[in-house]
């Protein structure tokens, strides 16, 4: 009996420390698609300005508070506008930069099929 | 590809990079936020920077008057310059001037209001910028005039003699 408690306290505390990494993980990848608005390029994981440091906090505070990811990001932008997200979002101003990649993609390979493929 | 088409392409790109710079040329890269924004205020919970009572937003903004919220500290630089217009705005009784003190030591705090006086309506903390964050803020100082509980008018950085003047015409 004394050995199952030793394992079942080993279990707890490593499956403690893994949720908890768990979570710095997520704080880690939303801080670096927020940019640091008072900053000159830096995203806020890489910023330690007093603006930085306040918003780690409060992603923090909105995980613990049960909040999604986009939750998140979409509460920033309601406060700050969609500059402070790092990955614009499909609308009518960024449609192109979003289409132009797939679109020079595809020429791309009407010429390569045209060129090679059909000539054989 | 043909010798034929090459040269048509070529000026279709070209003229197409030309398009896309000069019309880049003409929008500024540098980012402006915007400050003229009919936003409800958030609600939020602070502490009383006097009597450390935790206090509701609701309890200090009221509906049909204007306020003037300030975000100071006493290790900001520019809050020392502005801090005589806040004073003298003070004077002219048609704003409440609410301040939130940001990320400050209490004594220094308290010795910047006993240096230059204190023309804050009530003053609440802010210990670790996150209220800052709910109001949009990006530092110190800004200041938002509010009336009905909607941001009116928002200023980034230290308020001047101009931007006073503005304030007063705007409550009238």
């Amino acid at each position: 009996m004394k050995v199952f408690r030793f394992f079942l306290i080993i279990f707890l505390f490593f499956s403690s420390s893994a949720i908890k990494a768990e979570e710095i993980d997520q704080r880690n990848k939303i801080t670096k698609n927020l940019r640091c608005l008072v900053c000159q390029g830096q995203s806020v994981y890489d910023s330690d300005s007093e603006f930085a440091n306040s918003l780690k906090i409060l992603v923090d505070k909105k995980l613990a508070e049960g909040l999604s990811e986009d939750q998140i990001y979409s509460y920033f932008k309601s406060k700050y506008g969609e500059w402070i997200l790092y990955d614009p979002e499909l609308n009518k101003n960024t449609y192109f930069l979003w289409l132009l990649p797939l679109l020079i993609f595809l020429i791309g390979g009407a010429i390569i099929y045209r060129n090679f493929i059909v000539k054989k | 590809m043909n010798n034929k088409k090459l040269p048509f392409l070529l000026i279709l790109i070209f003229g197409f990079t030309f398009i896309i710079f000069y019309k880049s040329l003409e929008d500024s890269s540098i980012y402006t936020p915007d400050t003229n924004l009919e936003k409800e205020i958030p609600v939020f919970n602070a502490k009383n920077f006097f009597s450390k009572e935790n206090i509701n937003s609701s309890n200090i903004f009221k509906l049909d008057k204007i306020y003037l919220l300030n975000i100071w500290s006493s290790w900001c630089v520019p809050c020392r310059q502005e801090h005589p217009l806040l004073m003298n705005l003070n004077l002219h009784n048609k704003v409440n001037i609410i301040g939130m003190n940001y990320k400050d030591d209490l004594k220094n705090a308290n010795n910047f209001l006993k240096e230059l006086g204190n023309p804050y309506n009530e003053i609440f903390l802010d210990l670790d910028g996150t209220i800052a964050i709910e109001w949009g803020a990006y530092g110190v100082p800004e200041s938002f005039l509010i009336h009905n509980n909607k941001i009116i008018k928002k200023y980034i950085g230290p308020l001047n003699d101009k931007l006073i003047d503005e304030i007063k015409l705007l409550v009238k």
